[in-house]
């Protein structure tokens, strides 16, 4: 019932971009570096954005970029991205964002756990604001309550 | 009772759209299984489904794959909202 890892390679704050295509492909090298994806998944993640517009954007300042499983995802991951400019991904309501998540998963089953962990993080509805203002990756891993090898710390959650 | 929620690709935002249904029915007390699905497979899943959660931006896509069906299409702006989900599936089925 855990998030997947969230290592330091994997969190980038107050990243620059110019627009949601390089944000995405911000979170897509976030995601390679921390060993969860090939780089082609980055490709992927703004494949599905392209296909079927910006309801990734789920929350308002939210993404959440994902793609399906496939050859180019090495293992579940996570990867979190705080943007320095609020980027507009053509969301009616949600736009611009803030916090990119990226998730990459190996199976369609094996993520539902992890994802009800991150719903448990956002039903609160400070979370994305706390995020995008989150000095370093530890700050990240304590607001979203995992540690750096996955899963939940003590005392962790939206404190 | 049967609720479907979609998104594109069926995995990620459905799964959290999903995990927030099932908090508003809670909160309802209404019992009802709450399927995920992506868009390609939403004309079979929704075949015997009385609500189909989905955003606005995809949900043109979702009444055109479902054509006919019985199921109400429902939009969602924030998906970590269970209070504007709860007030959507009290409108659908109460």
């Amino acid at each position: 019932m855990n998030l997947p890892p969230l290592p330091d390679e994997a969190v980038v704050i107050g990243a620059h971009a110019v627009d949601w295509r390089s944000a995405v492909r911000e979170t897509g090298r976030a995601l390679t570096r921390s060993g969860a994806t090939r780089s082609d998944y980055a490709d992927r993640m703004i494949a599905v954005i392209e296909e079927f517009g910006a309801y990734v954007v789920i929350a308002p300042g939210l993404a959440l970029a994902h793609a399906r499983p496939g050859r180019d995802v090495r293992r579940e991951g996570l990867a979190v991205v705080t943007l320095a400019e609020p980027v507009a991904f053509g969301h009616p309501h949600n736009d611009p964002v803030r916090v990119v998540v990226g998730l990459a998963v190996e199976n369609a089953e094996e993520h539902v756990a992890s994802v009800a962990n991150l719903a448990n993080v956002f039903n609160d509805a400070g979370a994305v604001d706390r995020l995008a203002r989150a000095r370093d990756a530890a700050e990240v891993r304590a607001l979203l309550g995992i540690g750096v090898g996955g899963g939940a710390v003590a005392g962790g959650g939206a404190a | 009772m049967k609720i479907i929620a979609v998104c594109g690709v069926g995995i990620g935002t459905s799964a959290i759209l999903k995990v927030n249904a099932e908090r508003a029915l809670e909160r309802l007390e209404l019992t009802a299984d709450v399927d995920a699905s992506d868009l390609a497979g939403i004309a079979a899943a929704a075949a015997d489904a009385q609500v189909i959660l989905t955003s606005s931006e995809l949900a043109p896509a979702v009444r055109q794959a479902v054509g006919r069906s019985f199921a109400e299409v429902v939009e969602v702006t924030n998906y970590f909202d269970v209070d504007e989900i709860s007030r959507l599936l009290e409108r659908s089925l109460g």
